[in-house]
């Protein structure tokens, strides 16, 4: 026993070591406030945020204190020419980055004073990320890649293959759900790491060129998709270079040099 | 998630792993199973070794008290002089022993001289002369080549029979069965009933192969008729020996009246210092060959440790992924970890089952046994190999970056 308390011990100082230190003082905030507070209406809201690198001697600012809202429900295009701070900007909001500098605030809690392990279990439970090689584990089947959030969220293994059974019905792959990524073409295998994105009921859905690596027909059979999600209330940001698919959004913010260019309502 | 479920989970994930890069793992698993068979080898030998020792350390006499007017290790003068003022231990003692010990297999008394031998033309001068009862077989452990060891009829009854050791009776019969006949000790004719097994040169009396042994009652009508004799106590058990210590003495001081805090007239000596020397050589030789041994699984270790490192590093972009849906660090550590440990556990228990046939093929040539705690031991040092030699790469893993991990190619 007192082997296994002190192998418990070593372990919770390993995971303090590991991403459990504090970024610097944390912001006092009781949660009745975040979720009642004035702006109750943003889901994400950055406030000046900025991003630098350092290469070197030189210092990249690859954002330059950008401010942006999005409301829940919103369908949003980020686009912009490669080396223009989109892609930091989507880590950012992905929680997969921390700012060096602004607060961004997703769902009431201030990711911007987050550890590696609090960004962890944010993006388990309040992120669903599309990317455009689809990032799906090579030897796992449908249902295991679509578990996996699950896992990780600690879910009982009775519930989690029923959530993924269901996040596979949804998507329309019901019958595949025994083949591995390697078994399935491009476009089943976006609507996996759809269906593996919206398991776990995000707030945001983020997807990083969706259809860039699908023809043109799948890649349209996947925007029907988003839009059938955004049509039922899920908040979407599309990363994009191409304009047709940004079309398909509600909104689109442009970024240039890591400053927002234009942010504008599409007109149906 | 807690750390039960990570654990099962890091469990699931590692062994898809594993499965997915058989041959190599079947390559880096190999290095430790070569690691493990030569540490169980060599730990089932040392083991084996070790008990063949103590099953025969009784017939080297480690369970035999022996009384004495002098200690075995008197070491100065002043003592010396002490030891010369203690009454010769005596037929009174030996008495009072045999009605009252408890804690005796076996009680011999044994008084010693030397003398000439003949038998026909041929004489052994100053050969050991032993006289002694049928105990003695017990307490000195004597195996007979041929014919018996004293019988307590002879014994008793002071016939004039004796056992001559093995160089003895080589020395003295050629051609010749010694069973039978006869040779004389001074002057007096003694009947061979028995020749005893080679003992080597390990015997307590140093010539044991050449002496004579010959009833008590005979020596001190012939030889010596008030010898001073030495009492050999067998204790019941190995065990029971520092009990049958404390007992010898209470009887001895009793019976020679020795008042409470005056120190002891006579001696007790027993082997235990050749037993410290026997660990203590044993313990160094193990130690080396345990070292030695262990340098092999060492090396198997630095195998896994690189291994480990190619695995994460050709897993970047799964990290990255895992991570991005919410694997914490600590959960990316542990599945590398328990991948380690997975392989090594595996190659321990490979390695037992190569160990436990090769150890019935050593038992052919020394004394080796394979016990529990040698399998206990192969598998905790299997489990603890690749947790320390997983534990870098993992730590590498854990600690990267999600960005630059999904970026990865």
């Amino acid at each position: 026993m007192k082997l296994l308390t002190w192998t418990h011990r070593l372990w919770n100082w390993l995971t303090y070591l590991l991403g459990g230190l504090q970024k610097g003082k944390p912001k006092t905030v009781h949660g009745s406030d975040l979720k009642t507070g004035r702006h109750k209406m943003s889901l994400i809201r950055l406030q000046k945020i900025s991003r630098r690198y350092q290469m070197g001697a030189e210092t990249v600012h690859a954002l330059r204190e950008v401010s942006l809202d999005i409301h829940r429900g919103e369908y949003v295009a980020i686009m912009g020419p490669s080396g223009s701070g989109k892609s930091t900007l989507m880590n950012l909001v992905g929680c997969l980055d921390s700012p060096t500098g602004g607060t961004y605030e997703l769902n009431g809690h201030f990711v911007s004073e987050m550890n590696d392990n609090q960004l962890a279990e944010i993006r388990n439970k309040e992120i669903g990320f599309i990317f455009q090689t689809f990032n799906l584990l090579p030897r796992s089947d449908a249902l295991r890649n679509v578990e996996l959030p699950l896992v990780y969220a600690g879910i009982s293994k009775h519930d989690r293959r029923e959530r993924a059974m269901q996040a596979l019905t949804n998507v329309g792959l019901a019958d595949r759900v025994h083949h591995k990524p390697n078994e399935m073409s491009g476009g089943q295998r976006q609507r996996v790491a759809v269906a593996r994105a919206l398991v776990n009921r995000p707030s945001i859905l983020l997807a990083d060129e969706p259809t860039g690596n699908l023809d043109s027909k799948t890649g349209t059979e996947i925007l029907a998709l988003f839009q059938q999600l955004a049509d039922t209330g899920n908040t979407i940001i599309v990363v994009t270079h191409e304009e047709e698919v940004a079309l398909h959004a509600r909104r689109i913010i442009r970024i240039r040099d890591g400053l927002i260019a234009s942010d504008e309502v599409v007109k149906k | 998630m807690n750390f039960f479920t990570e654990l099962i989970e890091g469990l699931a994930i590692s062994w898809s792993a594993i499965r997915a890069n058989k041959l190599r793992s079947v390559l880096t698993t190999l290095g430790i199973v070569i690691g493990i068979v030569t540490v169980t080898l060599m730990g089932t030998a040392i083991q084996g070794v070790n008990n063949s020792f103590m099953g025969s350390i009784s017939s080297i006499g480690a369970d035999v008290l022996y009384i004495d007017r002098y200690g075995w290790f008197l070491n100065s003068r002043d003592a010396w002089l002490k030891a010369a003022r203690n009454p010769n231990v005596s037929f009174a003692d030996l008495d009072a022993l045999q009605s009252q010990m408890t804690l005796a297999q076996a009680i011999a008394p044994t008084a010693s001289d030397y003398d000439t031998i003949k038998y026909g033309k041929r004489t052994t001068t100053s050969a050991p002369i032993l006289g002694t009862t049928e105990d003695y077989q017990f307490t000195s452990g004597i195996i007979m080549a041929e014919g018996h060891f004293l019988t307590s009829a002879e014994c008793d009854g002071g016939r004039p029979v004796c056992v001559l050791g093995a160089n003895l009776a080589t020395n003295l019969f050629q051609n010749v069965t010694p069973i039978g006949e006869k040779v004389i000790v001074d002057k007096y004719e003694f009947e061979v009933v028995g020749v005893m097994d080679k003992q080597g040169g390990f015997s307590e009396q140093g010539g044991a192969d050449s002496q004579i042994i010959v009833p008590l009652r005979q020596f001190i009508r012939r030889i010596w008729s008030n010898p001073p004799l030495t009492i050999q106590v067998k204790a019941a058990s190995l065990d029971q020996l520092p009990d049958a210590k404390e007992e010898l003495r209470s009887i001895l001081r009793r019976t020679r009246h020795i008042a409470p805090g005056d120190s002891d007239n006579f001696a007790i000596n027993q082997q235990d210092q050749f037993l410290e020397m026997f660990h203590r050589v044993a313990g160094t030789i193990a130690g080396i060959g345990i070292f030695i041994t262990g340098l092999s699984l060492f090396v198997g270790g630095i195998g896994i440790m690189n291994i480990m490192f190619v695995s994460v590093a050709e897993r970047t972009r799964e990290i990255g992924v895992r991570k991005a849906i919410g694997a914490k660090n600590r959960t990316i550590l542990l599945q590398f970890i328990i991948e380690a440990a997975c392989i090594c556990v595996i190659g321990g228990i490979i390695a037992l089952l190569i160990a436990w046939p090769a150890t019935l093929l050593l038992k052919k040539a020394m004394p080796a046994e394979m016990s529990p705690l040698v399998v206990l031991g192969a598998l905790v040092a299997a489990a603890v190999t690749g947790i320390l030699s997983g534990f870098f790469p993992a730590w590498r893993a854990a600690r990267m970056n999600p960005v630059d991990a999904l970026r990865n190619e």
